[in-house]
C-alpha cells in the first residue's frame, strides 16, 4: 500500500498555485486530511497519477473537472470507499489527523463514520426518518437510552436543516420525502455520527435550484464544523461553496489554490480552458 | 494568464465577446477622431467642423449605453470566468472612460469659436503635437486592448508622462503670454483648458491601459515610475490629476 520512495512532511504543500497565499498551515492548524503521491489503478488502468492534497478543517474544498477526470475516484479513496472495488489499487499515503488510513489496523467501519459521505443521488434507507438518523449512533453504540438517541436525530436533522420540516413525521419513511429532503437527511445521517470530515459526491446534481440553494446554505452552515470536500461538475457551485478549489485532469492535480484565484485568476492555461468553457 | 484566444464550446460566447471587442474599437476610434477633428478645427478656425465634433459626441453617447448592455447581458446569461470576467469587467470600465475620452474631444470642439486670436496666441503652437502624443496613447491603448497586449499597455503607461510634460510646458507659456498681454487673458485661459482636456485624455489612456493589463494579466499594473522631469511645487498644485 505504501510507497516509501516518495514520502513528504504531512504538512509539505504540493501543487500550491503560490505558497505565500494558498499554503496550507497558515489558519486552520494542522491539516485534517493529507494525501501524498495517491495513486489510485482499475486494474491496469492508472485513474489517479501521483496526486497530493491537504484538506483543512476551516474551509470547504470543492474538486472539479470534467468527467473521468478521476476527482471521484479520487474522493472515494479519502474514506476508503475504493475498497469495495475488487480491481481498485490504491497507493501512496492519505492520513487523517497523522494517522494512516490504509494502515492494516485501521477500523474501516471506523474510519467510515469519522470521514462521512453523502452521494448524487439522496440515498435514505427504506426506513422512517427517525431509523435514517438513528442507526449510524446504534450500531457505533452513541446513544446509552432512548432520551440520548432522540437528542441525536433531533440535533442531526437540525444542523442538516430538515428539523422544522419533518418533526412532526418522523416515523415517516424516508423516501416519501422530496428529493431536496432526502439529501439533507442524507447529510443529517452523516452528521449523526458525528464525523471529523464530510465527502460529498455531486450533491445537487439530481436537485432543483431551490433544493441546491438550501444544501449550498447548509455546506456554509456546516463549514468549520466539519472538514468539508465537495465534487462538482457545477463551477458556480465550486465559487459559491467553497474556499479551497482543486482542478483535476486525466487523472492529476492540474492546480490546487484559492477558489478565488482559480475563478478569476488561474495559473495553469488547462485550468483557464476548463473554467471558462473552452475545454474541448 | 493572457487569453490565447481558444475559442468556446458554447460559441455564441465567442460572438457575444467579439461584438463587444468590435464596439470598443469603435467606440475608440471615434473618439480618436473627434479628438483629430476638434484640434483640426481650432488650427483652423472651423466652426462647421467643431460643431460637427459636438454633434457626434451624441454617437459615442449611444454606444456606450450599447456596450454596457451587452457587458451586463453577457455577465448575467454566461457566467463568465476567469480571464473572460476580467475581459468583461474591463470592457464594462473602458467604454465609460473611452466615453470620457470623447466628452473631452467636444469639449475642446466648443471652445473653438472662443479662440479666436490664434495667431497672437504663441503657447497654441504646442497644442498640434500635444493632441497627437494623447491620441497616439488612446490608439495603442485600444489596441493593447484588442491584442491582450500587457506589454504595450505598460508602454502606454509609460509614455503618459510626455503629455503630461506639454502640459506642464504650456501651462508656464501661457502663464507667461497672459502676463505679457493682459488682454488675451479670456482667451488664454480657454487655451489652458484645451490642453488641460487633452492632459486629462492621456490619463484615461492610461487608465485604459491599466484595465487592458489586468484583463490580460489577472494583476494591477504595477505603479508607474515617474519621469526624470520634476515640476514645480506650483506646477504640481495647479496640474491636479497630471500625475
Amino acid at each position: 500500500m505504501h510507497d516509501d520512495q516518495k514520502t513528504l512532511e504531512p504538512n509539505e504543500s504540493v501543487h500550491m498555485t503560490d505558497s505565500a497565499t494558498t499554503g496550507v498551515n497558515t489558519e486552520g492548524g494542522p491539516p485534517k486530511m493529507t494525501a501524498r503521491h495517491v495513486d489510485v489503478f482499475y486494474g491496469d488502468k492508472q485513474a489517479i497519477n501521483d496526486v497530493s492534497i491537504d484538506v483543512n478543517m476551516d474551509s470547504v474544498t470543492a474538486f472539479i473537472g470534467p468527467s473521468g477526470c478521476g476527482k471521484s475516484t479520487f474522493l472515494r479513496c479519502m474514506n476508503r470507499m475504493n475498497d469495495t472495488i475488487p480491481i481498485a489499487r490504491v497507493t501512496g499515503d492519505i492520513t487523517l489527523e497523522g494517522e494512516d488510513i490504509y494502515a492494516p489496523k485501521m477500523d474501516v467501519v471506523q474510519l467510515r463514520a469519522r470521514v462521512g459521505m453523502v452521494f448524487q443521488k439522496p440515498n435514505p434507507f427504506p426506513k422512517s426518518i427517525y431509523d435514517n438518523i438513528a442507526y449510524g449512533p446504534r450500531i457505533h453504540g452513541l446513544a446509552t437510552g432512548k432520551e440520548e438517541l432522540d437528542e441525536i436525530v433531533e440535533s442531526s436533522l437540525q444542523r442538516a436543516g430538515l428539523w422544522g420540516e419533518v418533526k412532526d413525521r418522523l416515523q415517516d419513511s424516508g423516501t416519501a420525502l422530496s428529493g431536496g429532503q432526502q439529501q439533507r437527511l442524507c447529510i443529517a445521517r452523516a452528521i449523526a455520527v458525528d464525523p471529523e470530515v464530510i465527502l460529498m459526491d455531486e450533491p445537487c446534481s439530481a436537485l432543483d435550484p431551490i433544493a441546491t440553494a438550501k444544501i449550498e446554505e447548509l455546506i456554509h452552515e456546516l463549514r468549520g464544523k466539519y472538514a468539508i470536500v465537495i465534487v462538482t461538475h457545477n463551477m458556480q457551485q465550486a465559487a459559491r461553496v467553497s474556499q479551497k478549489t482543486a482542478f483535476f485532469h486525466l487523472g492529476t492535480l492540474v492546480e490546487y489554490g484559492e477558489t478565488t484565484d482559480i475563478f478569476t485568476n488561474p495559473r495553469e492555461e488547462k485550468t483557464r480552458d476548463y473554467i471558462t468553457g473552452r475545454y474541448g | 494568464m493572457v487569453n490565447s484566444g481558444t475559442e468556446h464550446t458554447v460559441k455564441a460566447f465567442d460572438s457575444d465577446i467579439n461584438e463587444l471587442r468590435g464596439m470598443v474599437a469603435e467606440i475608440g476610434g471615434r473618439s480618436e477622431q473627434a479628438i483629430a477633428k476638434a484640434m483640426r478645427a481650432l488650427e483652423n478656425s472651423d466652426l462647421d467642423l467643431a460643431a460637427e465634433v459636438v454633434r457626434e459626441d451624441k454617437l459615442n453617447d449611444d454606444l456606450e449605453k450599447r456596450i454596457d448592455d451587452l457587458t451586463f447581458q453577457t455577465i448575467a446569461l454566461r457566467a463568465p470566468m476567469a480571464d473572460d470576467l476580467r475581459e468583461l469587467i474591463a470592457t464594462f470600465k473602458i467604454s465609460g472612460v473611452v466615453e470620457r475620452i470623447g466628452d473631452y474631444a467636444k469639449n475642446i470642439a466648443k471652445r473653438v469659436p472662443l479662440v479666436t486670436q490664434t495667431h497672437r496666441l504663441r503657447p497654441i503652437s504646442l497644442l498640434p503635437s500635444m493632441s497627437k502624443i494623447a491620441s497616439e496613447l488612446v490608439r495603442d491603448s485600444l489596441d493593447a486592448f484588442a491584442r491582450r497586449d500587457a506589454e504595450l499597455a505598460m508602454e502606454v503607461n509609460r509614455r503618459d508622462q510626455i503629455v503630461d510634460d506639454f502640459y506642464n510646458s504650456i501651462f508656464r507659456a501661457v502663464i507667461t503670454h497672459m502676463i505679457e498681454n493682459p488682454k488675451d487673458i479670456g482667451e488664454a485661459a480657454h487655451l489652458l483648458f484645451i490642453a488641460k482636456n487633452l492632459e486629462r485624455i492621456g490619463d484615461h489612456a492610461t487608465n485604459v491601459a491599466e484595465m487592458v493589463y489586468f484583463a490580460a494579466t489577472g494583476e494591477p499594473m504595477p505603479e508607474r515610475t515617474r519621469g526624470e522631469n520634476p515640476t514645480t511645487p506650483l506646477d504640481d498644485a495647479l496640474s491636479d490629476g497630471a500625475d
